[in-house]
């Protein structure tokens, strides 16, 4: 077990590391964040990465491969554009988790603020909690399950990201309704709850999608282009 | 990008190390707002009928001068006490009399505060400048704001830093740019608020004073500001007896808040609160957008 206590070093010491083929398999512990910023970012092999405490802007940024933990919150821009690997947060995540992120898992435990998963291609992201405002914007593939409430406009202007959701929107935003639960979607989501390690029962969920009616070209608009 | 921040105790043994528990704190926030920094405090407050006024002068400013031609001119006897180029003034009169006096005949300082214990100060530089040259490390005090500052809106000179007054003991932080102040500036002037600066936080706070100037509580003018302020903005606004925060409907500029048996503390990121005594077991959230939070001694 190697220990980055960042009350001494420096965060690119650590995010350097993840980067290296000598650390592939490693476990490593990260003590004292602080709530620093970029707190293993861009790790780009497989290891295990255990951050105890809060984080600030941009944890586990663009991460490949790697399981990264956080024991406390984390701060905006959690896990952008993430490729694979996962990332797991104990307490709550500010805004835009998952944003823009390609692949793998991300798991918090508590709530998530706004913008949520916006913009997501490809990741799936599942929420204990409740997730704020605007999440799931323009979200393009991946899944996003949250066990909470969502804010106001979920999944405004979403293309085939699937979203399922335990309690209640706000609002929908333009162009997400809500879908038909079938047996292929109770079986994904179950799969995602049992990955995400968070045990409630896929009957209590709802899925919403996109209506369709708003990124496919219409010849019957085209005076209004 | 600026960083705010508030600081409230809750237990009267943490009073004496304020100033150094919010210098720690505007010291994190250095990133977020290297142009200039401020901070109001408050404590020792003055006897009813008597008031305690900041002024703001010149590195170079005779504050006998000063203190002998408000105590001429008002019939009064002030105590001014000097720091740095920042005086604390109090005198047995109305806060609001006094001060329009000031204004009025002497042109070499500025008012950065009036009220019964509010005192602000405010400066260009880095936060650890600004905190050595007012020696903030060594005031005390029951709550405090403050504010580290990246100019977006307007100049950086010493007036338009922050924290803003906004009426007796009310100040007011911002982080954020608000759009429509140039035309709701016009307006607030002709209800009779004045303005020292084109800054657009100021007309946030003298928004705020002439809510509460028409009779609204502090939650109402808050309420009434969702509606009338358009831009981005979280806002940590300092009272008398507390503090409140407000963050606009979109939330785009971050805001923690923390709590522990012994001190409520707000700020833009979780790594200035992280210097307070306890924080690892504070209970920590993320104020929702337009939501009220405020905090008022009994």
């Amino acid at each position: 077990m190697t220990i980055f206590d960042l009350g001494d070093s420096a965060v690119r010491e650590l995010n350097q590391a993840l980067h290296q083929s000598e650390t592939q398999g490693a476990d490593l512990r990260v003590t004292n964040p602080g709530g620093k910023h970029n707190v293993a970012t861009g790790a780009d092999v497989e290891c295990n990465v255990t951050i105890e405490g809060h984080v600030g802007y941009y944890c586990a940024g663009m991460n490949k491969s790697a399981n990264i933990v956080v024991t406390g919150n984390a701060g905006p821009g959690l896990a952008e554009n993430m490729m694979s690997g996962s990332v797991r947060i104990k307490g709550n995540a500010s805004q835009y988790c998952g944003a823009t992120a390609h692949g793998g898992l991300l798991v918090i435990e508590g709530d998530a603020a706004a913008r949520c998963g916006i913009s997501m291609k490809g990741i799936d992201i599942v929420v204990g909690g409740s997730i704020g405002h605007m999440s799931a914007f323009m979200a393009q593939s991946g899944r996003m399950v949250v066990c909470g409430d969502a804010g106001e406009a979920l999944g405004d202007s979403i293309y085939e990201a699937r979203i399922y959701l335990r309690g209640e929107a706000k609002s929908l935003g333009t162009d997400c309704i809500e879908k038909p639960m079938e047996d292929e979607h109770k079986a994904e989501l179950a799969e995602l709850l049992e990955q995400a390690g968070i045990d409630h029962s896929v009957d209590e969920f709802r899925r919403y999608g996109s209506a369709r009616q708003l990124y496919n070209f219409q010849i019957d608009n085209v005076s209004a282009y | 990008m600026c960083g705010i921040m508030g600081l409230y105790t809750k237990s009267p043994d943490l009073e004496q190390n304020l100033g150094a528990m919010l210098s720690d704190m505007l010291i994190q926030m250095t990133d977020r707002g290297p142009d200039s920094a401020g901070f109001a405090l408050y404590h020792d407050p003055v006897n009813e009928g008597s008031a305690k006024i900041t002024l703001q002068g010149d590195d170079d400013v005779d504050w006998q001068v000063i203190r002998d031609s408000i105590n001429n001119g008002l019939h009064s006897a002030a105590v001014l006490k000097p720091v740095a180029n920042h005086a604390v003034l109090t005198l047995d009169m109305e806060g609001e009399e006094a001060a329009k006096w000031i204004e009025r005949n002497l042109e070499s300082v500025n008012i950065t505060s009036v009220g019964n214990s509010i005192e602000i100060f405010k400066e260009k530089g880095l936060p650890d400048q600004v905190i050595n040259k007012f020696n903030l490390a060594s005031m005390s005090g029951t709550h405090a704001l403050g504010h580290t500052r990246m100019a977006t809106e307007s100049a950086v000179t010493t007036e338009h830093s922050h924290p803003f007054s906004t009426g007796l003991d009310l100040c007011l932080v911002h982080n954020g740019s608000l759009s429509n102040h140039n035309q709701l500036r016009e307006k607030l002037r002709k209800e009779g608020i004045r303005f020292q600066t084109d800054n657009d936080s100021e007309v946030a706070a003298g928004y705020l004073t002439w809510r509460l100037s028409q009779g609204a509580t502090l939650n109402e003018a808050l309420e009434a500001a969702l509606a009338d302020l358009d831009g981005f903005y979280t806002f940590a606004i300092g009272t008398r007896d507390g503090f409140a925060v407000l963050r606009d409907p979109i939330a785009c500029k971050p805001a923690v808040l923390a709590e522990t048996d012994d001190w409520v503390a707000m700020s833009s990121e979780y790594r200035a609160i992280a210097q307070l005594p306890n924080s690892e077991n504070a209970r920590i959230w993320e104020p929702e957008p337009a939501r009220i939070y405020s905090w008022e001694r009994d």
